[in-house]
């Protein structure tokens, strides 16, 4: 197991610890705050290393996945950013972007990222705590983390779809690529 | 709720998929894994043990989910097993690479061909041309396409399971879906 002193992080086993069923049995019955498709995405300015910020504008002319997601340092094999980077080759045939957003601060991120050898950016949604989360009606202000949230957004900024997952299960892939299919016409033969 | 109706895309073939068990069998487990994942590793001898209890009534059927980036030997450990299975040796490959899950260079790789009684000369063509990494990428899109996400991911009768797979949960859920 890993653990990350500096990130807000709580340390995550697949679907079957009692860390994450308590923060699940905290889980509101009130539907989804989360965005909904039709939205324009709110525009933000997140840290992505100790130097360098990411502007969500910068992807304008691109699809644009964001993936909340509640900790770095989830002690499993394809945790829910491990998946993504090995599925980004798909992702990159809508010549979209992938974005990583947790409440973790740039260290811990960097230390994930190098870890999982990640292949794009993780955000860090650390100051103000959870604003862009907040935005985007992700926000799980009981537990001071994210939602484990996806938003496809389509290149002209706006929300095309958006899915919130319980909070213990890693979505995959397949809902991303549904969205990705409707809104953008590859950019060379998949099969 | 949507996790608990999330379905396998790519139904079973005998022409592509390797099975173990009877097409008649009242249940199949499906998983994805990873040869160089740990978790995989662990749930090896816990579907081992799952087939020795449920016997006939279970179906098993592998299909590969490497995740590269992280585990370095793992595409090479799922075409070796790709290749026995061109050669009728899939599970003794499969098995052997579960079992010696620290040692997946090439070099301990072609140990096993040997072991498991492959034409060596073929083996290593097949390994050096990438015969079967397009059957891998297949195997990996269906995964993905099936809402895999992570490994071991385990379908049972075509739906993915989320529950813990230790053997007492994973059997009591395979026992009440044979009933």
């Amino acid at each position: 197991m890993v653990s990350c002193v500096e990130c807000h992080a709580y340390i995550l086993l697949t679907t079957y610890l009692p860390s994450m069923s308590e923060v699940a049995s905290r889980q509101q019955e009130s539907p989804s705050s989360a965005l909904k498709p039709g939205t324009p995405a709110p525009d933000f300015t997140l840290h992505s290393t100790p130097d360098q910020s990411i502007s969500l504008n910068l992807f304008r002319g691109h699809p644009t996945i964001l993936a909340f997601y509640p900790a770095d340092f989830s002690p499993v094999c394809g945790d829910q950013m491990t998946l993504y980077n090995e599925v980004l080759p798909e992702f990159q045939h809508f010549n979209a972007e992938v974005l990583g957003i947790s409440v973790d601060g740039v260290w811990c991120h960097r230390a994930f990222s190098k870890d999982r050898k990640l292949r794009f950016p993780l955000l860090s949604d650390f100051e103000p705590k959870g604003e862009v989360a907040r935005k985007y009606g992700v926000y799980r202000k009981q537990d001071g983390i994210t939602e484990r949230a996806l938003f496809v957004i389509d290149s002209d900024g706006v929300i095309k779809w958006s899915y919130v997952s319980p909070i213990g299960i890693n979505p995959g892939a397949e809902g991303i690529l549904k969205a990705l299919e409707s809104i953008s016409k590859p950019t060379k033969e998949q099969r | 709720m949507e996790a608990d109706t999330v379905k396998l895309t790519l139904p079973i073939s005998n022409d592509r998929d390797h099975i173990q068990g009877q097409d008649t069998a009242p249940v199949t487990l499906v998983e994805y894994g990873d040869y160089e994942c740990p978790y995989c590793g662990q749930a090896y001898p816990i579907i081992k043990q799952v087939q020795n209890k449920l016997g006939n009534k279970l179906r098993f059927v592998f299909r590969n989910f490497p995740i590269t980036q992280i585990h370095p030997h793992a595409q090479h450990a799922a075409e070796a097993a790709e290749a026995a299975a061109a050669q009728n040796k899939f599970w003794q490959m499969h098995d052997n690479i579960y079992e010696h899950q620290e040692a997946l260079d090439d070099n301990h790789l072609e140990k096993y061909a040997v072991i498991v009684g492959l034409d060596l000369a073929k083996f290593k063509k097949d390994m050096h041309n990438h015969a079967y990494a397009g059957h891998v990428r297949e195997d990996f899109l269906s995964g993905v396409r099936s809402g895999v996400n992570g490994t071991p991911t385990f379908y049972i009768n075509g739906t993915r399971y989320n529950d813990s797979w230790d053997l007492e949960t994973l059997l009591e859920t395979l026992r009440s879906t044979i009933k």
